[in-house]
Parts: structure tokens; sequence; C-alpha cells
């Protein structure tokens, strides 16, 4: 036994002495969103692969805000290289950078997401607007002039083309970054539409206070909040073959044999009639590269360069395989030249 | 009951009528709760079942994978078209090689490589990784250009899940991720014994990767592994000798008292919470790299630490007083006592309390995440600074995932880690059996 111990002690010391040698990273370090995972981790893995001198860049996965949140830790080896995001970051988040010292920042915009919403493929067809969202989802909605606790409980309550299904529509969580694009998109939109904005700006309410009311969500169990990620959404809508869910365009192609996808204004969701502007609901995805990193890190502005090759992100590439909706030419294009431009935020 | 009434005399009669005990009423009693406890069991079997055959029937196909034979001709036109390897090393790390297999491919098919439109939907029968492969194959050995060689290579994750039955074949072909080609071309290749289901050895040793495929645990487990070693080595030492001090020499007093309510309470403070420690200390105070298995196994140490010394402190307990007094009786000094006699004795307890909290620590995701270990890491670690993950966090990752594939891996992957658990609570079943000694 006392051998056991000395043993397990010098071990312990030897392990303990080996992280003051800890040697220079010599990997990409990148954080962030979960949405943005997926095509970095492809980027990552093909960059490995086409560079047998560097190392694979690590990407972590945690959310656009956590990411952005060790992204803005402060210069050095130990704070990551990248933050990946599916929303801008915000003027608070790049201030606290700005005072962490990440004074340089690069915004890189990758492509577009586009955002769909999908019931059980045996389910009939489904065109919805942003209206119909609202008046099935939002917790007040206007009857007969009046601001009143949303009272349908069926979707051809809402809109008589809809089936006479339950409302059961599983929604992304506050966390996600999703949420804010459905909020923006549709909840907005179709509060504007069917007037309530209007009666909620009667109430009195300063113009914050009436934007936060349009996109509040009803809270009687019919529209349901998921803080995973799709996949959660997936089971829920296998379990529940009345739910409708809300889906990236990428995973719905992914599993486009058990789910079907609704139009919405008439649209079906593309990578094309997302490029094309014509489907509303999609958002730009990001990455944030700090400045003070390019040339110290190996590899670093070798990942960026590749991820913004058309290669990767162009029309005809694995990105778009995956789901991503390229952006069109002239803004890649800008992109490359005010990545190398070494322009910053301000 | 005649005897009593012709011998009236007799002890017997002299008791009085039986009191009314309750008997009947006590073994209802008795029934009434081994019938709860019966219930109560097979509750828990049932759920233990039903997550064992979710798991299991989910994650078996996991172990195979679909491989496709091809006799692939290493073209040198193809490989090395200006003739350059031997001046330049990088012609062979840098070739076409997918085309390679893609021209076997067809010409087992039968398909002309002309047919542009039908060469896309051949490039998808078979992994990316066969770029990998046939690269290890020439560098190693380059004086296989020029010949033909017979090589099973990965069929692409679509083609698995299919031939599989995880894709249902009967919707629409737009409507899945395979061509009814693709389909007829899989068909012909099995029916002649090309394609075929093999071992999938890639699951323990490929990284992480974006194509189903090619990603395996072997990454994962080399970073348990670290933070297992690193674990022992750290908590059990520092456990081991805080609970004999707590125990053996410490005098009660307040001090102890409160020393002892606060590593009670650590037990069961959630391991976010360390997670949040570990970012606070190592990484930004001690500058420790990000994603490295040292950190996840410092963090996960100072989250097993107080199961060690809860369990070690209740086996020191378990050693009777009689053994120290003897031992201080024959003239040994309190360090003799404590080495010789009272920790050999309490070894078993130790070892298994040291075993379920490492068994704790390998299932832990949760304070992984706020260090940077919850990610995509390709490479393999040679040392614990290198970036790496975590078998419950590849498992998480891998749950993720949108592709199909990725399902029965989820499933895989669970199978490994609960064998590894298995293992872990078998050897500590074992030690406590083989050395428990009982007063």
């Amino acid at each position: 036994m006392n051998k056991l111990l000395t043993t397990a002690a010098v071990l312990s010391i030897a392990v303990g002495a080996s992280t003051v040698a800890a040697s220079a990273r010599d990997q990409v370090q990148v954080s962030g969103s979960s949405t943005v995972l997926p095509y970095a981790k492809i980027v990552a893995e093909t960059f490995g692969e086409t560079y047998p001198n560097f190392k694979t860049p690590v990407v972590e996965s945690g959310g656009s805000g956590a990411g952005i949140k060790e992204f803005c830790k402060g210069v050095g080896e130990d704070t990551v290289d990248i933050a990946n995001s599916s929303r801008p970051i915000k003027e608070s988040e790049l201030k606290s950078c700005a005072d962490a010292g990440v004074k340089d920042v690069q915004e890189i915009r990758i492509g577009y997401d586009g955002i769909v919403f999908a019931t059980d493929v045996k389910g009939p067809d489904w065109a919805l607007a942003p209206k119909d969202i609202y008046t099935a989802l939002a917790a007040q909605i206007v009857v007969d002039g009046k601001l009143v606790a949303n009272p349908n409980s069926k979707w051809n309550q809402v809109n008589p083309a809809l089936p006479d299904w339950d409302i059961a529509a599983y929604i992304p969580g506050e966390k996600h970054g999703t949420r804010e694009v459905f909020e923006e998109k549709l909840m907005t939109s179709g509060c504007k539409t069917t007037g309530a904005a209007d009666a909620i700006k009667k109430l009195g309410l300063d113009e914050k206070a009436a934007a936060a009311a349009c996109v509040k969500i009803r809270k009687d169990g019919k529209a349901i909040d998921i803080d995973g990620d799709y996949p959660e959404t997936l089971a829920r809508i296998d379990a529940n073959k009345t739910g409708v869910g809300v889906f990236g365009l990428a995973f719905y192609e992914n599993n486009a044999d058990k789910l079907k996808v609704a139009t919405v204004e008439g649209v079906v969701p593309s990578t094309e009639t997302i490029s094309s502007g014509k489907y509303p609901v999609s958002r730009p995805l990001f990455f944030y590269v700090k400045k003070a990193h390019l040339g110290v890190i190996p590899g670093l502005k070798e990942y960026v360069d590749f991820f913004l090759n058309d290669q990767m992100i162009g029309p005809d590439s694995p990105l778009v395989e995956y789901g991503l909706v390229a952006a069109p030419d002239a803004e890649r294009k800008a992109q490359r030249d005010a990545f190398s431009a070494g322009t910053t935020m301000k | 009951m005649t005897d009593i009434a012709l011998n009236p005399a007799a002890p017997a009669s002299a008791r009085p009528a039986r009191r009314d005990i309750g008997l009947k009423r006590r073994y209802a009693a008795e029934r009434r709760f081994k019938l709860y406890g019966i219930t109560a069991i097979a509750i828990g079997l049932f759920f233990l079942v039903a997550l064992m055959y979710s798991v299991f029937s989910n994650g078996y196909t996991a172990f195979w994978q679909t491989e496709v034979n091809l006799a692939i001709n290493l073209d040198p036109k193809i490989i090395d078209p200006d003739n350059k390897r031997a001046t330049d090393p990088n012609v062979l790390l840098t070739a076409n090689y997918p085309i390679l297999a893609r021209n076997a491919l067809a010409e087992k098919l039968g398909v002309p490589t002309t047919n542009k439109p039908a060469m896309r939907e051949l490039g998808k029968l078979f992994s990316e990784g066969v770029r990998g492969q046939l690269r290890e194959l020439v560098v190693a050995n380059p004086s296989l250009i020029g010949t033909t060689q017979s090589v099973w290579v990965l069929t692409g994750a679509d083609i698995d899940s299919a031939f599989k039955g995880q894709i249902d074949l009967t919707v629409d072909q737009t409507r899945r991720k395979v061509s009814d080609q693709q389909v007829e071309w899989m068909n012909k290749l099995k029916g002649e014994g090309a394609m075929s289901q093999r071992f999938n050895t890639g699951l323990f040793t490929y990284g992480a990767s974006s194509r189903p495929e090619t990603s395996g645990l072997g990454v994962a487990l080399i970073g348990s592994l670290y933070m297992m070693l690193i674990v022992l080595c750290l908590s059990l030492p520092i456990g081991v000798a805080a609970s004999i001090y707590l125990e053996e020499y410490a005098k009660k007093s307040r001090l102890t008292d409160i020393i002892e309510v606060n590593i009670n309470n650590l037990a069961a403070v959630p391991s976010i919470v360390f997670g949040l420690l570990g970012l606070a200390v190592f990484i930004n105070f001690f500058h420790m790299p990000r994603s490295a298995s040292l950190v996840g196994g410092m963090v996960l140490t100072l989250m097993t630490l107080p199961t060690i010394i809860i369990a070690t402190r209740a086996a020191l307990r378990a050693v009777p007083p009689s053994i120290r007094a003897a031992a201080l009786g024959v003239g040994a000094s309190k360090t003799q006592m404590v080495f010789h006699h009272v920790l050999p004795l309490a070894a078993p307890g130790i070892l298994t309390g040291t075993i379920i909290g490492l068994a704790h620590a390998l299932g832990e995701t949760a304070p992984l995440l706020l260090i940077g270990m919850v990610a995509f890491v390709a490479n393999a670690p040679v040392t614990p600074l290198d970036p790496s993950t975590a078998l419950p966090v590849q498992i998480y990752m891998w749950a993720n995932e949108a592709e199909r594939a990725f399902v029965e891996r989820t499933s895989g992957a669970i199978i490994v880690l609960l064998i590894f658990l298995a293992v872990m609570n078998i050897t500590a079943i074992i030690l406590r059996r083989r050395f428990e000694r009982r007063w």
C-alpha cells in the first residue's frame, strides 16, 4: 500500500508538471452555434485532409451566445479564434469584446439557412402563411376588433383550408437562434397583417413592449418549446402524428422520407427559393474571426480562406449539398475581398 | 381439543383463551408488503429492459458497416500524371484517389465513364474516406502503383442505411437520399457478393467526422482513458490522505464538523458547477489549453473527490477498534498502526468507492461542455494536452446529427459506454468479494 501511494503521488506530480511545459497551440479552435456546427465540421474535416501540414480545427458546440462569450474572453492562445453564430453579433457583445481586448473582429457571412415547417410524411399538404402561424400560436389575437386570449384549438379554426387537427406546434425554445428568426419573420409579420399590432398599440404600450407582446407565444401547451435540437422535434412528430414541427432546411432534407414540408405563402422551401428570396423564412449564418490571431495561430488564415472558397460555399459545393443556401456570387466575392482587406467591425 | 376435555387438570387447559394478536392482519400486511416490493422491482426491471431493448435494437447494426469489394487499378496516369513522384512527395498525397475507385466501380457495373450524370450517382455509392484509405496504401508502398488491388471500400452512409433497411425505400425517390438507380446497383452488387456487411473496426479507431461512415469513437476512447487515468492518479491519493487524516488523526472539533458537512454537500452539487469552476480556475487563471483531457480530468477529479472521501471514511470506520488497540498495544506507532493494519483492511472498501466514483466520472458530460470538450475533434490526441472528447460527449453530439446513419451510431456508442461501465462495476464487485473481511 505504501509503495502504491508513493507511485500514485509521483504520477500525479508528473501530470501536474507537464502542464507547465504546455506547448503552443497548433490547431485552430472554433466555438459557437450548433446550427453552423455541421457546416463548420465539413469545412474543418476537408481542410485537415487537404492541408496535411495543418491539424484539423477543433469545432466546439454550445450555442451562438456561449460561443461569442468565449470568443470575447480576450486575446491569447487559450482563447478561441473563431465564433460561429446563427445571428449577427450584438452591440453589447461587441462592446464586451472590446473591453476584454478583442478590438478587431472580422465578420464573415457564409450563406443562408432556411427554416421550414413540416408534418409527418403521411399527413395532408399544408399551405401556411405568417398570419396562420400568428393566429394559431400567439398568446393574444384579435377577434371582432378586440384583443383576447387565443381561443383557437384546431388548425381549421385558424384557416379553413388547414386540416381538422388539434394545434400542437413544436417550436424552437428561447435559447435557440432559430427562435429569433421565427419571431421576427413569422410572428411579427403575422401580428401586423392580422391587425393585432394596432390593437396592442392602442393599449398604450411603448414600442419595445408592443413588439414583445406581438411575439408572445401562447402558454397553454399548444405551442411546445423544444430546447433540444431537431432530432427531438422529429421524435415528437413521430409520437404525435398530427403535430407540426419547425426544422432547419438541411435537417428536413436529410429526413424527407419521414417528414412532409409545408409551403409558406405558397412557396416550397428549397435552396433555390431561399437564395432568390421568394421563401420568406431564412436567415444569414456568420462566423467571427479574431484579427489578432491571424498569423499567430498556424492555419487560421488558411482555414478562413478555405471556408470562403467557392469549393466550400459556392453553388455546387459540399455545404450546399448538405443544406446551406449559397449567397449570391457578388456577396461571396465581397466577403472574400473584405477578409483579405482585413476589414474589421466598428 | 378432546384432550382438554378428558384432562382438565393438564397444564394446557390452564392456558387462557388465545388473545387476538392480529395474526391474520399481520400476515396480510406482510404479504402486501412483499407484493409492493415485487411491484417496485418489476417496474425497475421493466424500464431497464425497455432501455436495453431500445439501445441494443437500434445499436447492434452500428458494429457492422456495409463495404464494397473493388478491384482498383492504381493507374499511374491518374495518380501521377506528370511522373514526378520520385522528386515531389506531395504528388502521392494530393492525387485524385476517389476517381480510381469510381472507375473501378463503373467497370464492375458496366457503366461507361463518359456518362456524367451516372458517374455522379455512382460516386455516392462509396465513401469519400476512400481517399485516405488508398493514399495510405500507396504512400506505404509506392511500388503498388500500376498494379490492380482488391480493396474493401466503405460505402456511403446513405447506401449503408439503405442496405441495412433503415431507409424507407417505398416512398418516392425524390423524398429519400438514395435514388432508384443506386438501389438497383446496390442490389446487383449484393447479388454478386461484392457488397456485404463487415465488422466495423472504424467505429473504434476513427475520430469525429462529418461523414457518418468514417466517424468513430477513437478520439473519445483515448480522451476518456486519459481522463480516467488522471482522475485515478489525482483523486485516489488526495481522497485517501484526506480521509485518513480526518478519521484517524484529527481531533473532533467544530472545524472538522464543518469540513464534514461541506464534503457531503459537495458530493451533491450539480456537476455543471464543477465545469464552471474548471473554466474559471484552470483555463482562465492557470491558462491551460481548452478542450484538453488534462483539464477535463482535473474537473472530474474535483467532482469525484467527495465520493471517494465519503467511501474511504466509511471503509476506515468499518475496521474494528480492537485492531487499532492491538496494534498500539504491541508498540506500533500511530502511523504504523494506520498503514500496516487499518489501511490494508480498509483497501477493498476504498477501491470499490474509487471505482464507483470513476464510473460516475466516465458518464459525465455537463462539466466538459464549459471547458470546450463538447467539440468536433478529428485528430487523435497524443498527450493529455491535445484536444479530445469523451464517450458520453460523443453520444450527445451524435444524437444531435441530422443524418439517419448517426442514429445507430448513437446507440452503438451507448453500448460501448455501457460495456465500459459494466466492466468497471464488475471489477468493483470482484474486489469486494475477494478481499472483504467480515468481523
